[in-house]
Protein backbone atom coordinates (compact mmCIF):
# COMPACT_ATOMS: atom_id res chain seq x y z
CA UNK A 1 0.00 0.00 0.00
CA UNK A 2 1.20 3.46 -0.79
CA UNK A 3 1.26 6.07 1.60
CA UNK A 4 -1.65 9.39 0.74
CA UNK A 5 1.16 11.40 2.26
CA UNK A 6 2.47 11.21 -1.57
CA UNK A 7 -0.25 12.57 -3.01
CA UNK A 8 -0.93 16.07 -3.95
CA UNK A 9 -3.47 18.17 -2.84
CA UNK A 10 -5.43 18.18 -5.86
CA UNK A 11 -4.97 14.51 -6.32
CA UNK A 12 -6.44 13.59 -2.96
CA UNK A 13 -9.46 15.84 -3.73
CA UNK A 14 -9.63 13.58 -7.01
CA UNK A 15 -10.34 10.62 -4.74
CA UNK A 16 -12.32 12.26 -2.32
CA UNK A 17 -15.14 13.83 -4.70
CA UNK A 18 -14.97 10.79 -6.68
CA UNK A 19 -16.23 8.64 -3.07
CA UNK A 20 -18.30 11.60 -2.59
CA UNK A 21 -20.47 11.88 -5.74
CA UNK A 22 -20.95 8.24 -5.86
CA UNK A 23 -22.22 8.00 -2.79
CA UNK A 24 -25.20 9.97 -3.86
CA UNK A 25 -25.96 8.39 -6.82
CA UNK A 26 -23.72 10.37 -9.43
CA UNK A 27 -22.74 8.26 -11.98
CA UNK A 28 -19.49 8.69 -13.54
CA UNK A 29 -19.29 10.42 -17.15
CA UNK A 30 -15.73 9.74 -19.38
CA UNK A 31 -15.99 12.39 -22.73
CA UNK A 32 -14.03 12.22 -25.59
CA UNK A 33 -11.20 14.47 -25.57
CA UNK A 34 -11.68 16.55 -28.36
CA UNK A 35 -15.37 18.24 -29.62
CA UNK A 36 -16.83 19.71 -32.36
CA UNK A 37 -15.72 23.67 -32.31
CA UNK A 38 -18.94 24.65 -33.54
CA UNK A 39 -20.33 23.13 -30.47
CA UNK A 40 -18.18 26.23 -28.54
CA UNK A 41 -18.81 28.96 -31.41
CA UNK A 42 -22.22 28.67 -30.56
CA UNK A 43 -21.94 29.02 -26.95
CA UNK A 44 -19.30 31.41 -26.78
CA UNK A 45 -20.16 33.21 -24.11
CA UNK A 46 -20.63 30.58 -21.46
CA UNK A 47 -17.07 29.79 -21.70
CA UNK A 48 -14.42 30.78 -18.80
CA UNK A 49 -12.27 32.42 -21.49
CA UNK A 50 -13.24 32.54 -25.44
CA UNK A 51 -9.96 31.21 -27.11
CA UNK A 52 -10.51 27.60 -27.95
CA UNK A 53 -7.32 25.13 -28.85
CA UNK A 54 -8.65 24.08 -32.81
CA UNK A 55 -7.65 21.20 -34.86
CA UNK A 56 -8.95 19.41 -38.12
CA UNK A 57 -10.52 15.93 -37.87
CA UNK A 58 -9.56 13.08 -40.27
CA UNK A 59 -13.20 13.88 -41.77
CA UNK A 60 -12.35 17.14 -42.21
CA UNK A 61 -14.36 18.44 -39.06
CA UNK A 62 -13.02 21.71 -37.04
CA UNK A 63 -12.30 19.98 -33.87
CA UNK A 64 -11.26 21.33 -30.60
CA UNK A 65 -9.55 20.74 -26.93
CA UNK A 66 -12.27 20.78 -24.52
CA UNK A 67 -12.41 24.18 -22.90
CA UNK A 68 -15.98 22.75 -20.89
CA UNK A 69 -17.05 20.12 -19.77
CA UNK A 70 -21.00 21.13 -19.22
CA UNK A 71 -21.91 21.84 -22.88
CA UNK A 72 -20.17 18.66 -24.13
CA UNK A 73 -22.99 16.86 -21.30
CA UNK A 74 -25.31 18.83 -22.14
CA UNK A 75 -25.46 17.98 -25.56
CA UNK A 76 -24.98 14.31 -24.96
CA UNK A 77 -27.32 13.74 -22.30
CA UNK A 78 -31.39 13.47 -23.54
CA UNK A 79 -34.73 14.43 -22.25
CA UNK A 80 -36.21 12.03 -20.47
CA UNK A 81 -39.61 13.49 -18.74
CA UNK A 82 -39.97 13.41 -15.22
CA UNK A 83 -36.34 12.04 -14.80
CA UNK A 84 -33.08 13.78 -13.09
CA UNK A 85 -29.48 12.25 -14.69
CA UNK A 86 -26.93 12.91 -12.61
CA UNK A 87 -23.11 12.52 -13.26
CA UNK A 88 -20.11 13.44 -12.40
CA UNK A 89 -16.76 14.18 -14.48
CA UNK A 90 -12.76 14.26 -14.04
CA UNK A 91 -11.59 15.54 -16.82
CA UNK A 92 -8.69 17.85 -18.11
CA UNK A 93 -9.97 21.43 -19.90
CA UNK A 94 -7.94 23.60 -21.95
CA UNK A 95 -7.76 27.11 -21.70
CA UNK A 96 -6.29 30.66 -21.82
CA UNK A 97 -4.60 31.85 -18.27
CA UNK A 98 -5.17 35.35 -17.65
CA UNK A 99 -1.85 35.85 -16.27
CA UNK A 100 0.40 34.01 -19.07
CA UNK A 101 -2.56 34.47 -22.24
CA UNK A 102 -1.44 31.20 -23.11
CA UNK A 103 -2.89 27.82 -23.20
CA UNK A 104 -3.10 26.01 -19.94
CA UNK A 105 -4.14 22.40 -19.01
CA UNK A 106 -6.54 22.56 -16.10
CA UNK A 107 -7.87 19.52 -13.90
CA UNK A 108 -11.42 19.80 -13.17
CA UNK A 109 -13.76 17.80 -11.43
CA UNK A 110 -17.61 18.78 -10.91
CA UNK A 111 -21.18 17.44 -11.45
CA UNK A 112 -24.41 18.29 -13.59
CA UNK A 113 -27.74 17.22 -12.84
CA UNK A 114 -29.75 17.17 -15.77
CA UNK A 115 -33.76 16.90 -15.84
CA UNK A 116 -36.88 17.77 -14.17
CA UNK A 117 -35.22 19.75 -11.27
CA UNK A 118 -36.86 20.27 -8.17
CA UNK A 119 -36.20 21.69 -4.84
CA UNK A 120 -34.17 18.38 -3.39
CA UNK A 121 -32.17 18.31 -6.50
CA UNK A 122 -30.88 22.02 -6.06
CA UNK A 123 -30.05 21.25 -2.29
CA UNK A 124 -28.51 17.91 -3.26
CA UNK A 125 -26.38 19.94 -5.86
CA UNK A 126 -25.89 22.41 -2.92
CA UNK A 127 -24.87 20.21 -0.38
CA UNK A 128 -22.73 18.13 -2.59
CA UNK A 129 -20.92 21.40 -3.21
CA UNK A 130 -20.40 22.11 0.51
CA UNK A 131 -19.20 18.44 1.02
CA UNK A 132 -16.51 19.14 -1.75
CA UNK A 133 -15.36 22.18 -0.07
CA UNK A 134 -15.06 20.11 3.19
CA UNK A 135 -13.41 17.80 1.95
CA UNK A 136 -10.73 19.93 0.43
CA UNK A 137 -10.36 22.11 3.72
CA UNK A 138 -12.05 22.50 6.84
CA UNK A 139 -12.37 26.33 6.51
CA UNK A 140 -14.23 26.80 3.56
CA UNK A 141 -17.37 29.51 2.53
CA UNK A 142 -20.07 28.47 -0.02
CA UNK A 143 -21.84 31.96 -1.07
CA UNK A 144 -25.10 31.81 -2.66
CA UNK A 145 -27.18 34.15 -4.51
CA UNK A 146 -30.30 33.62 -6.60
CA UNK A 147 -30.19 35.42 -10.39
CA UNK A 148 -34.00 35.76 -10.27
CA UNK A 149 -33.77 38.10 -7.37
CA UNK A 150 -30.92 40.32 -8.89
CA UNK A 151 -32.47 40.21 -12.46
CA UNK A 152 -35.53 41.46 -10.53
CA UNK A 153 -34.13 44.00 -8.57
CA UNK A 154 -32.17 45.80 -11.81
CA UNK A 155 -35.80 44.93 -13.92
CA UNK A 156 -37.82 47.20 -11.57
CA UNK A 157 -35.40 50.06 -11.96
CA UNK A 158 -36.37 50.06 -15.50
CA UNK A 159 -33.60 50.98 -17.45
CA UNK A 160 -31.73 50.25 -20.54
CA UNK A 161 -29.76 46.91 -21.25
CA UNK A 162 -26.39 48.09 -21.33
CA UNK A 163 -26.69 50.15 -17.68
CA UNK A 164 -28.32 46.64 -16.59
CA UNK A 165 -24.74 45.47 -17.48
CA UNK A 166 -22.79 48.12 -15.86
CA UNK A 167 -25.05 47.40 -12.41
CA UNK A 168 -24.63 44.06 -12.67
CA UNK A 169 -20.69 44.44 -13.06
CA UNK A 170 -21.09 46.81 -10.00
CA UNK A 171 -22.94 44.28 -8.13
CA UNK A 172 -20.21 41.90 -8.86
CA UNK A 173 -17.46 44.11 -7.46
CA UNK A 174 -19.37 45.19 -4.29
CA UNK A 175 -19.37 48.59 -5.57
CA UNK A 176 -21.37 50.94 -4.37
CA UNK A 177 -19.77 54.00 -4.86
CA UNK A 178 -20.36 52.39 -8.50
CA UNK A 179 -23.68 52.36 -8.24
CA UNK A 180 -24.34 55.54 -6.84
CA UNK A 181 -22.49 56.96 -9.94
CA UNK A 182 -24.54 55.42 -12.73
CA UNK A 183 -27.58 56.10 -10.85
CA UNK A 184 -27.17 59.82 -11.07
CA UNK A 185 -25.51 59.41 -14.52
CA UNK A 186 -28.93 57.81 -15.87
CA UNK A 187 -31.25 59.76 -13.41
CA UNK A 188 -32.23 57.07 -11.44
CA UNK A 189 -34.28 57.66 -8.56
CA UNK A 190 -33.03 57.72 -5.06
CA UNK A 191 -35.98 54.43 -4.04
CA UNK A 192 -34.34 52.63 -6.92
CA UNK A 193 -30.71 53.58 -6.56
CA UNK A 194 -31.05 52.81 -2.41
CA UNK A 195 -32.87 49.06 -3.25
CA UNK A 196 -29.14 48.50 -5.72
CA UNK A 197 -27.24 49.57 -2.88
CA UNK A 198 -29.34 47.54 -0.07
CA UNK A 199 -28.80 44.50 -2.39
CA UNK A 200 -25.01 45.21 -2.50
CA UNK A 201 -24.67 45.72 0.89
CA UNK A 202 -26.30 42.87 2.10
CA UNK A 203 -24.53 39.74 2.64
CA UNK A 204 -23.60 37.10 5.44
CA UNK A 205 -25.69 34.57 7.09
CA UNK A 206 -29.06 33.52 5.71
CA UNK A 207 -31.11 34.18 9.05
CA UNK A 208 -29.34 37.57 8.47
CA UNK A 209 -29.91 38.44 5.38
CA UNK A 210 -33.27 36.94 4.60
CA UNK A 211 -34.96 39.57 6.71
CA UNK A 212 -33.21 42.17 5.23
CA UNK A 213 -34.16 40.93 1.54
CA UNK A 214 -37.87 41.36 2.76
CA UNK A 215 -37.44 44.96 2.85
CA UNK A 216 -35.81 45.22 -0.78
CA UNK A 217 -38.45 42.62 -2.28
CA UNK A 218 -41.44 45.12 -2.99
CA UNK A 219 -42.72 43.74 -6.15
CA UNK A 220 -44.43 40.80 -7.60
CA UNK A 221 -41.48 39.53 -8.83
CA UNK A 222 -38.93 40.11 -6.29
CA UNK A 223 -41.72 38.15 -3.69
CA UNK A 224 -41.96 35.61 -5.97
CA UNK A 225 -38.13 34.92 -6.52
CA UNK A 226 -38.09 35.82 -2.79
CA UNK A 227 -39.99 32.69 -1.74
CA UNK A 228 -38.41 30.39 -4.55
CA UNK A 229 -34.87 30.98 -2.20
CA UNK A 230 -36.50 30.99 0.75
CA UNK A 231 -37.70 27.72 0.47
CA UNK A 232 -34.14 26.48 -0.61
CA UNK A 233 -32.77 28.26 2.38
CA UNK A 234 -34.88 26.52 4.89
CA UNK A 235 -34.08 23.32 3.49
CA UNK A 236 -29.98 24.17 3.61
CA UNK A 237 -30.94 24.96 7.57
CA UNK A 238 -32.70 21.91 8.22
CA UNK A 239 -29.57 20.23 6.31
CA UNK A 240 -27.23 21.87 9.20
CA UNK A 241 -25.61 23.96 6.42
CA UNK A 242 -26.43 27.59 7.43
CA UNK A 243 -22.77 27.81 9.46
CA UNK A 244 -21.20 27.42 6.08
CA UNK A 245 -23.20 29.04 3.72
CA UNK A 246 -23.38 32.79 2.82
CA UNK A 247 -25.67 34.51 0.95
CA UNK A 248 -23.99 37.23 -1.22
CA UNK A 249 -24.95 38.96 -4.63
CA UNK A 250 -21.98 39.53 -5.76
CA UNK A 251 -21.47 36.45 -7.70
CA UNK A 252 -20.87 37.53 -11.00
CA UNK A 253 -22.73 34.92 -13.51
CA UNK A 254 -23.78 35.71 -17.02
CA UNK A 255 -27.35 35.81 -16.60
CA UNK A 256 -27.82 34.86 -20.61
CA UNK A 257 -26.93 30.79 -19.21
CA UNK A 258 -27.84 30.81 -15.72
CA UNK A 259 -30.81 31.23 -14.14
CA UNK A 260 -32.08 30.98 -10.32
CA UNK A 261 -29.42 29.66 -7.63
CA UNK A 262 -25.78 30.49 -8.45
CA UNK A 263 -23.08 30.10 -5.47
CA UNK A 264 -19.66 30.20 -5.38
CA UNK A 265 -17.12 28.15 -2.65
CA UNK A 266 -13.66 29.50 -1.66
CA UNK A 267 -11.22 27.67 0.70
CA UNK A 268 -8.85 29.51 3.42
CA UNK A 269 -5.49 30.42 1.90
CA UNK A 270 -6.52 30.22 -2.15
CA UNK A 271 -6.82 33.39 -3.21
CA UNK A 272 -9.30 32.49 -5.63
CA UNK A 273 -12.71 30.60 -5.95
CA UNK A 274 -12.33 27.13 -5.81
CA UNK A 275 -16.04 25.91 -7.22
CA UNK A 276 -18.72 27.66 -8.81
CA UNK A 277 -21.95 26.57 -10.25
CA UNK A 278 -25.43 26.91 -10.90
CA UNK A 279 -28.36 26.38 -12.11
CA UNK A 280 -28.25 26.89 -16.02
CA UNK A 281 -31.84 26.54 -17.67
CA UNK A 282 -31.28 29.20 -19.94
CA UNK A 283 -28.38 27.42 -21.54
CA UNK A 284 -30.45 24.28 -21.65
CA UNK A 285 -33.12 26.26 -23.49
CA UNK A 286 -30.68 28.07 -25.96
CA UNK A 287 -29.33 24.34 -26.90
CA UNK A 288 -33.14 23.67 -27.15
CA UNK A 289 -33.69 21.51 -24.53
CA UNK A 290 -36.78 21.18 -22.75
CA UNK A 291 -34.81 20.18 -19.57
CA UNK A 292 -33.49 22.08 -16.63
CA UNK A 293 -30.15 21.92 -14.85
CA UNK A 294 -27.53 22.93 -12.12
CA UNK A 295 -24.36 22.03 -11.48
CA UNK A 296 -20.80 22.26 -10.10
CA UNK A 297 -17.27 22.43 -11.06
CA UNK A 298 -14.26 22.61 -8.89
CA UNK A 299 -10.90 23.95 -10.52
CA UNK A 300 -8.37 21.22 -8.66
CA UNK A 301 -5.51 23.44 -10.12
CA UNK A 302 -6.04 26.08 -7.81
CA UNK A 303 -5.33 23.55 -5.21
CA UNK A 304 -1.36 23.68 -5.95
CA UNK A 305 -0.55 26.12 -3.59
CA UNK A 306 -2.72 24.78 -0.48
CA UNK A 307 -0.74 23.94 2.74
CA UNK A 308 1.87 23.96 0.37
CA UNK A 309 5.42 22.42 2.67
CA UNK A 310 8.69 22.64 1.70
CA UNK A 311 10.24 18.99 1.46
CA UNK A 312 13.89 19.00 3.37
CA UNK A 313 15.06 16.31 0.79
CA UNK A 314 14.27 15.54 -2.56
CA UNK A 315 15.31 11.27 -1.46
CA UNK A 316 16.23 9.86 1.94
CA UNK A 317 19.32 8.02 0.31
CA UNK A 318 21.50 8.24 -2.75
CA UNK A 319 23.21 5.10 -2.69
CA UNK A 320 26.72 5.33 -5.53
CA UNK A 321 28.04 2.52 -7.10
CA UNK A 322 30.95 1.98 -9.82
CA UNK A 323 31.77 -0.44 -12.26
CA UNK A 324 33.23 -2.76 -10.23
CA UNK A 325 30.21 -3.02 -8.92
CA UNK A 326 27.73 -6.05 -9.86
CA UNK A 327 24.38 -5.18 -10.96
CA UNK A 328 23.23 -7.76 -9.11
CA UNK A 329 24.74 -6.43 -5.81
CA UNK A 330 23.21 -3.22 -6.36
CA UNK A 331 19.55 -4.58 -6.57
CA UNK A 332 20.03 -6.45 -3.89
CA UNK A 333 21.53 -3.22 -1.63
CA UNK A 334 18.74 -0.75 -2.99
CA UNK A 335 15.85 -3.75 -2.08
CA UNK A 336 17.46 -3.50 1.47
CA UNK A 337 17.38 0.73 1.77
CA UNK A 338 13.74 0.57 0.54
CA UNK A 339 12.55 -2.14 2.27
CA UNK A 340 13.65 0.09 5.31
CA UNK A 341 10.99 2.37 4.16
CA UNK A 342 13.52 4.39 2.58
CA UNK A 343 13.15 6.06 -0.99
CA UNK A 344 16.73 5.12 -2.36
CA UNK A 345 18.33 6.27 -5.58
CA UNK A 346 21.29 4.71 -7.44
CA UNK A 347 23.85 6.63 -9.20
CA UNK A 348 27.04 6.64 -10.15
CA UNK A 349 27.99 9.41 -9.51
CA UNK A 350 26.76 12.96 -6.97
CA UNK A 351 23.45 13.96 -8.49
CA UNK A 352 23.42 17.80 -8.93
CA UNK A 353 20.69 20.05 -7.46
CA UNK A 354 19.16 16.72 -5.59
CA UNK A 355 19.01 17.12 -1.45
CA UNK A 356 19.58 13.80 0.20
CA UNK A 357 19.31 12.68 3.69
CA UNK A 358 22.45 9.99 3.42
CA UNK A 359 25.41 9.63 0.67
CA UNK A 360 26.10 5.95 0.90
CA UNK A 361 28.50 3.82 -1.78
CA UNK A 362 28.33 0.40 -2.74
CA UNK A 363 32.09 -1.16 -2.55
CA UNK A 364 33.55 -4.36 -1.77
CA UNK A 365 32.94 -4.79 1.45
CA UNK A 366 29.13 -3.50 1.41
CA UNK A 367 27.33 -0.06 2.14
CA UNK A 368 29.22 2.42 3.69
CA UNK A 369 28.29 5.42 4.98
CA UNK A 370 30.08 8.54 3.48
CA UNK A 371 27.77 11.48 4.31
CA UNK A 372 25.14 12.34 6.62
CA UNK A 373 22.90 15.16 6.90
CA UNK A 374 20.36 14.61 9.57
CA UNK B 1 -3.40 35.11 18.26
CA UNK B 2 -4.79 38.10 16.50
CA UNK B 3 -5.54 37.56 12.83
CA UNK B 4 -3.71 40.02 10.52
CA UNK B 5 -4.99 41.85 8.19
CA UNK B 6 -2.67 42.46 4.63
CA UNK B 7 -2.63 45.99 3.53
CA UNK B 8 -0.78 46.77 0.12
CA UNK B 9 -0.10 50.41 -0.17
CA UNK B 10 0.50 52.65 -2.79
CA UNK B 11 4.10 54.32 -2.95
CA UNK B 12 4.56 57.60 -2.88
CA UNK B 13 2.34 60.99 -1.74
CA UNK B 14 -1.44 59.00 -2.15
CA UNK B 15 -0.35 56.04 -0.24
CA UNK B 16 1.01 58.64 2.27
CA UNK B 17 -2.75 60.06 2.64
CA UNK B 18 -4.21 56.82 2.34
CA UNK B 19 -1.78 55.64 5.58
CA UNK B 20 -2.77 58.37 7.58
CA UNK B 21 -6.98 57.59 6.81
CA UNK B 22 -5.47 54.03 7.76
CA UNK B 23 -3.73 55.62 11.05
CA UNK B 24 -6.75 57.82 12.00
CA UNK B 25 -9.06 55.08 11.73
CA UNK B 26 -7.54 53.29 14.53
CA UNK B 27 -4.95 51.11 12.33
CA UNK B 28 -1.78 52.63 13.40
CA UNK B 29 1.42 51.57 12.70
CA UNK B 30 4.32 54.15 14.04
CA UNK B 31 6.95 52.51 12.28
CA UNK B 32 6.03 52.90 9.10
CA UNK B 33 7.12 56.89 9.42
CA UNK B 34 10.66 55.61 10.18
CA UNK B 35 12.92 57.00 7.57
CA UNK B 36 14.82 53.63 6.20
CA UNK B 37 14.41 51.26 2.88
CA UNK B 38 11.79 48.43 4.56
CA UNK B 39 8.66 47.86 2.60
CA UNK B 40 6.59 45.57 5.26
CA UNK B 41 5.34 46.96 8.87
CA UNK B 42 3.08 45.76 11.17
CA UNK B 43 1.02 46.69 14.60
CA UNK B 44 0.48 42.83 15.40
CA UNK B 45 -1.54 44.79 18.37
CA UNK B 46 -3.93 46.24 15.29
CA UNK B 47 -3.46 43.12 13.36
CA UNK B 48 -2.42 45.11 10.21
CA UNK B 49 0.73 44.43 8.24
CA UNK B 50 1.23 47.18 5.47
CA UNK B 51 3.59 47.18 2.52
CA UNK B 52 4.39 49.05 -0.01
CA UNK B 53 4.36 48.60 -3.23
CA UNK B 54 4.56 50.31 -6.64
CA UNK B 55 0.85 51.50 -7.27
CA UNK B 56 0.29 49.82 -10.39
CA UNK B 57 1.03 46.77 -8.64
CA UNK B 58 -1.89 47.00 -5.81
CA UNK B 59 -4.18 45.15 -7.92
CA UNK B 60 -2.04 42.23 -8.58
CA UNK B 61 -1.08 41.93 -4.93
CA UNK B 62 -4.92 41.80 -3.92
CA UNK B 63 -6.13 39.42 -6.87
CA UNK B 64 -3.34 37.01 -5.96
CA UNK B 65 -4.26 37.21 -2.12
CA UNK B 66 -0.59 37.92 -1.11
CA UNK B 67 -2.97 41.30 0.50
CA UNK B 68 -6.15 41.29 1.60
CA UNK B 69 -7.05 44.78 0.88
CA UNK B 70 -5.31 47.76 -0.61
CA UNK B 71 -5.61 50.80 -2.26
CA UNK B 72 -5.48 51.16 -6.09
CA UNK B 73 -6.45 53.87 -8.59
CA UNK B 74 -9.40 53.03 -10.73
CA UNK B 75 -7.27 53.88 -13.71
CA UNK B 76 -5.46 50.47 -13.10
CA UNK B 77 -8.80 48.54 -12.20
CA UNK B 78 -10.20 49.55 -15.20
CA UNK B 79 -7.17 48.53 -17.29
CA UNK B 80 -6.44 45.87 -15.89
CA UNK B 81 -9.95 44.03 -14.62
CA UNK B 82 -8.25 42.50 -11.87
CA UNK B 83 -11.12 40.08 -10.04
CA UNK B 84 -11.36 41.79 -6.47
CA UNK B 85 -14.08 43.54 -4.62
CA UNK B 86 -13.72 47.42 -5.08
CA UNK B 87 -15.44 48.09 -1.73
CA UNK B 88 -14.86 52.06 -1.24
CA UNK B 89 -14.28 55.20 -3.33
CA UNK B 90 -11.50 57.04 -1.04
CA UNK B 91 -12.12 60.64 -2.94
CA UNK B 92 -8.42 60.98 -2.77
CA UNK B 93 -5.92 61.19 -5.47
CA UNK B 94 -8.50 62.81 -7.98
CA UNK B 95 -7.96 63.21 -11.69
CA UNK B 96 -9.70 62.12 -14.93
CA UNK B 97 -8.67 59.69 -17.99
CA UNK B 98 -8.70 61.92 -21.22
CA UNK B 99 -7.79 62.09 -24.64
CA UNK B 100 -5.63 65.17 -25.40
CA UNK B 101 -4.40 66.11 -28.56
CA UNK B 102 -2.01 69.43 -30.30
CA UNK B 103 -4.44 72.57 -29.39
CA UNK B 104 -4.95 72.50 -33.33
CA UNK B 105 -6.18 68.83 -33.75
CA UNK B 106 -9.20 68.24 -35.89
CA UNK B 107 -10.40 64.53 -35.93
CA UNK B 108 -10.54 63.73 -39.11
CA UNK B 109 -12.66 60.72 -39.25
CA UNK B 110 -11.43 59.42 -42.93
CA UNK B 111 -8.29 58.01 -41.50
CA UNK B 112 -7.81 55.64 -38.86
CA UNK B 113 -7.10 57.87 -35.39
CA UNK B 114 -3.60 56.96 -34.00
CA UNK B 115 -3.62 56.65 -30.38
CA UNK B 116 -0.62 56.41 -27.99
CA UNK B 117 -0.80 55.29 -24.33
CA UNK B 118 0.17 53.15 -21.50
CA UNK B 119 -3.84 52.72 -20.81
CA UNK B 120 -4.57 50.69 -24.05
CA UNK B 121 -7.58 48.74 -22.65
CA UNK B 122 -9.01 51.67 -21.67
CA UNK B 123 -8.49 53.49 -24.99
CA UNK B 124 -9.50 50.31 -26.55
CA UNK B 125 -12.82 49.91 -24.53
CA UNK B 126 -13.70 53.70 -25.50
CA UNK B 127 -12.94 53.93 -28.80
CA UNK B 128 -14.91 50.49 -29.97
CA UNK B 129 -18.00 52.11 -27.77
CA UNK B 130 -17.34 54.84 -30.28
CA UNK B 131 -16.94 52.74 -33.14
CA UNK B 132 -14.09 54.68 -34.32
CA UNK B 133 -11.17 52.43 -35.94
CA UNK B 134 -8.26 53.15 -34.02
CA UNK B 135 -4.27 52.22 -33.91
CA UNK B 136 -2.87 51.82 -30.92
CA UNK B 137 0.72 53.11 -29.63
CA UNK B 138 1.97 51.44 -26.64
CA UNK B 139 4.39 53.56 -24.38
CA UNK B 140 5.20 53.63 -21.22
CA UNK B 141 6.19 57.29 -20.56
CA UNK B 142 6.76 60.49 -21.73
CA UNK B 143 3.05 60.05 -23.86
CA UNK B 144 3.00 63.71 -24.34
CA UNK B 145 5.71 63.75 -26.83
CA UNK B 146 4.41 61.08 -29.29
CA UNK B 147 1.37 64.15 -31.06
CA UNK B 148 4.20 67.01 -31.11
CA UNK B 149 6.47 64.66 -32.90
CA UNK B 150 3.32 63.36 -35.17
CA UNK B 151 3.80 59.55 -33.70
CA UNK B 152 0.35 59.97 -33.00
CA UNK B 153 -2.84 61.93 -33.56
CA UNK B 154 -4.19 61.57 -30.15
CA UNK B 155 -2.94 60.52 -26.42
CA UNK B 156 -4.81 58.61 -23.94
CA UNK B 157 -3.65 59.43 -20.15
CA UNK B 158 -4.21 60.44 -16.69
CA UNK B 159 -5.08 64.44 -16.74
CA UNK B 160 -5.03 66.49 -13.08
CA UNK B 161 -4.38 69.92 -13.42
CA UNK B 162 -3.13 69.93 -17.17
CA UNK B 163 -0.06 71.79 -16.87
CA UNK B 164 2.06 68.72 -18.50
CA UNK B 165 -0.46 69.16 -21.50
CA UNK B 166 -0.31 72.77 -21.58
CA UNK B 167 3.50 73.06 -21.15
CA UNK B 168 3.55 70.46 -24.19
CA UNK B 169 1.16 72.65 -26.46
CA UNK B 170 -1.79 70.00 -26.08
CA UNK B 171 -4.96 70.01 -24.46
CA UNK B 172 -7.35 67.82 -22.86
CA UNK B 173 -10.30 67.19 -25.85
CA UNK B 174 -12.19 64.81 -24.42
CA UNK B 175 -13.12 63.12 -20.84
CA UNK B 176 -13.35 59.36 -20.94
CA UNK B 177 -13.60 58.63 -16.81
CA UNK B 178 -12.66 60.27 -13.51
CA UNK B 179 -10.05 58.48 -11.59
CA UNK B 180 -9.74 58.42 -7.38
CA UNK B 181 -8.45 56.61 -5.12
CA UNK B 182 -10.34 52.92 -4.41
CA UNK B 183 -10.11 50.40 -1.36
CA UNK B 184 -9.90 47.19 -3.05
CA UNK B 185 -10.41 43.27 -1.38
CA UNK B 186 -8.91 39.84 -2.31
CA UNK B 187 -12.11 38.21 -2.82
CA UNK B 188 -11.16 34.69 -0.87
CA UNK B 189 -9.46 36.90 2.01
CA UNK B 190 -13.32 39.22 2.52
CA UNK B 191 -14.91 35.25 2.92
CA UNK B 192 -12.67 34.80 5.64
CA UNK B 193 -12.15 38.23 7.47
CA UNK B 194 -15.00 39.86 6.87
CA UNK B 195 -15.97 41.26 9.73
CA UNK B 196 -11.93 43.03 9.97
CA UNK B 197 -11.94 44.31 6.11
CA UNK B 198 -15.47 46.02 7.07
CA UNK B 199 -14.42 47.45 10.22
CA UNK B 200 -11.30 48.86 7.83
CA UNK B 201 -13.87 50.05 5.57
CA UNK B 202 -16.43 51.56 7.72
CA UNK B 203 -13.20 53.56 9.85
CA UNK B 204 -12.26 54.91 6.52
CA UNK B 205 -15.04 55.79 5.18
CA UNK B 206 -16.17 58.16 7.76
CA UNK B 207 -13.15 59.99 6.69
CA UNK B 208 -14.03 60.38 2.95
CA UNK B 209 -15.01 64.21 2.17
CA UNK B 210 -17.67 64.47 -0.35
CA UNK B 211 -17.15 66.67 -3.04
CA UNK B 212 -20.00 69.11 -2.17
Amino acid sequence: MFSTNLLKNEEKAVFALRSLYQKYGYTPYKMSKFEEYDLYVRNKDFLVSDSVITFTGMNGKLLALKPDVTLSIVKNTKDIPDSVQKVYYNENVYRVSKSTRDFKEIMQTGLECIGNIDDYNIYEVLLLAAKSLEAISESFVLDLSHLGIVSAVIESIGCDRETGRAILACIGEKNQSGIEKICADKGINAVACEKLISLVGTYGKIEKVLPELHKICDTDELKSALNRFESICSLLVSGGLQDKINIDFSIATDMRYYNGVVFQGFVENVPTGVLSGGQYDNLMKKMGRKSGAIGFAVYLDTLERLNLTTKKYDVDTVLLYDESCLSEDIAKAVNTLAADGKSVMAQRNVPESIKYRQLLKLGDKGVEVLENND
Amino acid sequence: MKTMINVALPKGRLGEKVYAMFEKAGYECPSIKEVNRKLIFENEAAGVRYFWVKPSDVAIYVERGAADIGVAGKDILLEYSPDVYELLDLNLGKCRMAVAAKKDFRDNTENTLRVATKFTNIAKDYYSKKGRDIDIIKLNGSIEIAPILGLSDVIVDIVETGKTLLENDLEPKETIVPISARLIANKSSFQFKTEQIENIKNGLKAQVKTDD
